[in-house]
C-alpha cells in the first residue's frame, strides 16, 4: 500500500514527539502544546494545548486542551526552543483584554482579502471560487 | 517524482520557503518527503515583527499543501541535467 511506504519527513517528526511545538492552523490559530503523535499526513495530536493570539508586542492565551488535528489543516509544525521562548520580547496580557483587538485584526484582513478577491474577479478575470485564497 | 529527486539533492543548503499566508521561511533543508513535506532546521523567518509567534522556533516541519514557492540556490541546480531528466521520464511515459 502506498501510504506505508516510509516517510523520510514526516518520519523525522519522531524527534518531536513529547516536546512542546508550535502548531498554525489554516485559519490562523497558533496553538502550543505537547506533540504526542502523528501520522503521514500530518495529522497531529496535541496535549495540554493552549491557544495564543498576538497583536503588535503583546500576546494573550487561553486553556484549549486536547486536540486531534486533521492534516490538511496544519500549515506548519515548529519546535518551540525552551531557553528562547523565555527572551522573546513580547508581554503577556489578558486574554479577554486582547481578544477584541484580535477579532478586530481578522475581522480587517477578511475585509481586505474579499476586497482583493473582488478587484482580481472584476478586473482581472479571476474565478470567484476559493475563498480561502489559493485553494489554500 | 523528479522534483522530489531535486529537492533531495539539495538537503543541507540553505532554502527560503514562502507558504500561502504569506510566511517566509529561510533555513536549512533538512528533509523532504514525496509530498513535499518540508524540514527546516535554524530557521530565520523574513519580517519577524509581523510573524511574532515565530520567534520561539528554532527548526519546523511545514506541510506541502501550504508551500507556494521554494527559492533554491541556483548554483545548485543543474537546469540542463534536469531539463534532459524530463524529458527522458516524458519518453519513458509515452512509450508505457
Amino acid at each position: 500500500m502506498d501510504s506505508l511506504i516510509p516517510f523520510t519527513t514526516s518520519g523525522s517528526l519522531v524527534d518531536c514527539v513529547d516536546r512542546k511545538m508550535l502548531v498554525v492552523l489554516r485559519d490562523g490559530r497558533k496553538l502550543q502544546g505537547v506533540l504526542r503523535s502523528y501520522d503521514q499526513f500530518a495529522n497531529l495530536v496535541l496535549e495540554d494545548t493552549v491557544e495564543r493570539i498576538y497583536h503588535q508586542d503583546v500576546f494573550a492565551e487561553t486553556w484549549r486542551g486536547l486536540f486531534l488535528i486533521r492534516g490538511e489543516n496544519v500549515v506548519l509544525l515548529g519546535e518551540i526552543d525552551l531557553d528562547q521562548e523565555d527572551e522573546i520580547p513580547l508581554r503577556q496580557v489578558d486574554w479577554s483584554v486582547l481578544e477584541p483587538y484580535h477579532k478586530q485584526e481578522v475581522a480587517a484582513k477578511k475585509q481586505r482579502d474579499e476586497l482583493k478577491a473582488q478587484v482580481l474577479y472584476d478586473r482581472h478575470g479571476f474565478c470567484k471560487e476559493g475563498g480561502e485564497g489559493d485553494g489554500y | 517524482m523528479l522534483i522530489f529527486s531535486v529537492f533531495k539533492t539539495l538537503t543541507d543548503q540553505q532554502v527560503t520557503v514562502e507558504l500561502k499566508n504569506d510566511l517566509s521561511i529561510t533555513g536549512t533543508l533538512k528533509s523532504v518527503d514525496q509530498f513535499l513535506n518540508i524540514r527546516l532546521d535554524s530557521i530565520k523567518v523574513l519580517d519577524e515583527a509581523r510573524h511574532p509567534h515565530m520567534m520561539a522556533v528554532k527548526n519546523c516541519f511545514i506541510r506541502g499543501s501550504v508551500v507556494r514557492y521554494v527559492q533554491l540556490p541556483a548554483e545548485h541546480v543543474d537546469t540542463q541535467l534536469l531539463e534532459d531528466a524530463t524529458r527522458r521520464e516524458a519518453a519513458a511515459q509515452q512509450k508505457r
